[in-house]
């Protein structure tokens, strides 16, 4: 299926081409092909076990295609070297699913972690407004002394986001943002993640279970069946099929 | 070979170093300190009638000192951090990994390795061999404890029996063998946690190989080092 842009000439962030990666005897990508444009929400949809998480490890460099090809912001991920590796992932922020806070490290600690490592030239004055500028980005400036013991899941998400925004991105990759959240907490980060994309001009590619995420959130809608994304465009586009490998999940998420 | 490019590889880690040289030390400190006395009076009260027989009870302090510095004090040094810091490295790192904050480092252009495991595997190899010269003086103040009990010494000659009896190989020998123990409870801990795998019960694996590999390693090395060192003293 052919995939639409959101304008009429985007310029291609992300292109994913014929992809395939195995686990052992387990096939998880079979050739998947997919573009990111410049400013859009990408939402991923797909059943567990499917390689979306996957792909945007791949994404990221955390791992490597067996085949085919990843480019990143004009940069080919796995032949690149550890220093271009390390250089282009100050361009991407990743949102893990479990937030992946450092936990021995208060707010403050974990949102000044990747600053400090990465912007040397940055002074203390410097480093706290940044990180404040973050939190008060995610409505959390409340919890910056606190630990990640001490907040919500949906708290954890959001400090999560901070953490990944204070390298200011230019991709970022969100995987199940709302996986385990309850219904106004969803809302929340689904509002946020619209915030993000509009406020620090970011394009992102959403990885979710979750129809009414997606809906809220996705620009475009690509569908990972058997390895392949072979469904991709707007939400309507996409739902409008009665493949049954693709209307459970609307059923599920709207008429149950 | 991983780990010696990247201990010489810009950035420095000098204050997470501190900290962890802090956290090891701190870790073993008291169980260390009780450990060393208890040994020192034992020792020292097993040793006396074997002495007492050949009229040698002057030779306790040399006898005591010479088997501490040797082999007891990096052995029970080594031995309790293999438990208390290699367990503590190899649960922290195998926690970090299973809840994905190691990937996270990654992806936010940290060099995990550099900060978690270089850091980690110094500050071991320098703070105990620090730990073993303190575990052979608490060990020598049981000693002399012990000895006050049947005769009266005074600490400066009981020390000064000690010194004389202790030569340049003795003490270079320990420290090597306690920075060698050092780096291999730190290595251990932090390569079971850093490939651990299969959720909590991954981390719980991790944490108990690396005190049964690390103190496994440590008898082993133990072994060696005494073979060398007979060799420079013959």
């Amino acid at each position: 299926m052919l995939q639409k842009a959101k304008t009429e000439n985007p310029k291609t962030v992300i292109t994913i081409r014929d992809v395939q990666k195995s686990f052992g005897d387990y096939d998880v990508l079979k050739g998947a092909d997919l573009d990111l444009y410049e400013g859009e929400n990408l939402v991923v949809l797909g059943r567990s076990g499917t390689g979306k998480s996957v792909l945007i490890k791949i994404i990221s460099g955390l791992l490597t295609q067996d085949y085919g090809s990843v480019n990143v912001l004009g940069s080919e991920v796995a032949t690149l070297s550890t220093k271009e590796l390390t250089e282009l992932r100050l361009r991407i922020g990743f949102s893990f699913q479990n937030s992946a806070l450092y936990d021995s490290m208060t707010v403050r600690e974990n949102l000044e972690f990747p600053l400090i490592r990465n912007k040397k030239n940055l002074g203390r004055r410097e480093i706290n407004n940044a990180v404040e500028t973050v939190l008060d980005a995610v409505g959390l400036l409340q919890t910056i002394n606190q630990m990640p013991s001490e907040l919500s899941g949906g708290q954890r998400k959001r400090i999560g986001i901070a953490r990944t925004l204070i390298l200011q991105p230019e991709i970022m990759l969100y995987d199940e943002p709302t996986a385990g959240l309850d219904p106004i907490t969803c809302i929340e980060i689904n509002n946020l993640i619209n915030e993000v994309q509009e406020r620090f001009k970011t394009s992102s590619i959403i990885i979710t279970h979750d129809l009414t995420c997606a809906k809220a959130v996705g620009n475009r809608i690509a569908m990972l069946l058997d390895g392949q994304f072979q469904r991709v465009g707007t939400f309507e586009e996409v739902f409008a099929t009665d493949d049954d490998r693709v209307t459970p999940f609307y059923d599920y998420n709207f008429i149950q | 070979m991983k780990f010696f490019r990247e201990a010489v590889t810009p950035p420095y880690e000098g204050k997470e170093i501190l900290r962890q040289c802090y956290q090891v030390g701190y870790k073993s400190l008291a169980l260390i300190s009780l450990t060393g006395f208890i040994t020192g009076i034992v020792f020292t009260k097993q040793s006396r009638p074997s002495l007492a027989e050949f009229g040698a009870t002057s030779w306790l302090p040399s006898l005591v000192g010479i088997a501490m510095l040797r082999t007891l004090a990096p052995l029970l040094t080594s031995l309790i951090s293999a438990g208390k810091v290699g367990s503590s490295i190899g649960a922290e790192l195998g926690s970090m990994k299973v809840t994905e904050q190691i990937d996270a480092m990654e992806v936010s252009a940290t060099n995990p390795f550099s900060y978690l495991v270089v850091t980690r595997v110094l500050a071991t190899s320098i703070t105990i061999p620090i730990l073993t010269f303190y575990t052979a003086l608490v060990a020598l103040l049981g000693g002399y404890l012990n000895v006050t009990m049947a005769e009266s010494t005074s600490f400066s000659a009981f020390v000064q029996s000690f010194l004389e009896s202790i030569t340049f190989l003795d003490i270079t020998a320990s420290t090597v063998k306690a920075i060698v123990f050092g780096f291999t409870i730190g290595m251990v801990g932090c390569y079971q946690g850093y490939n651990s795998s299969k959720g909590t019960e991954g981390v719980g694996k991790a944490a108990n190989s690396a005190v049964v590999v690390g103190m496994f390693l440590v008898f082993i090395e133990e072994v060696i080092a005494t073979q060398i060192t007979f060799l420079f003293r013959t």
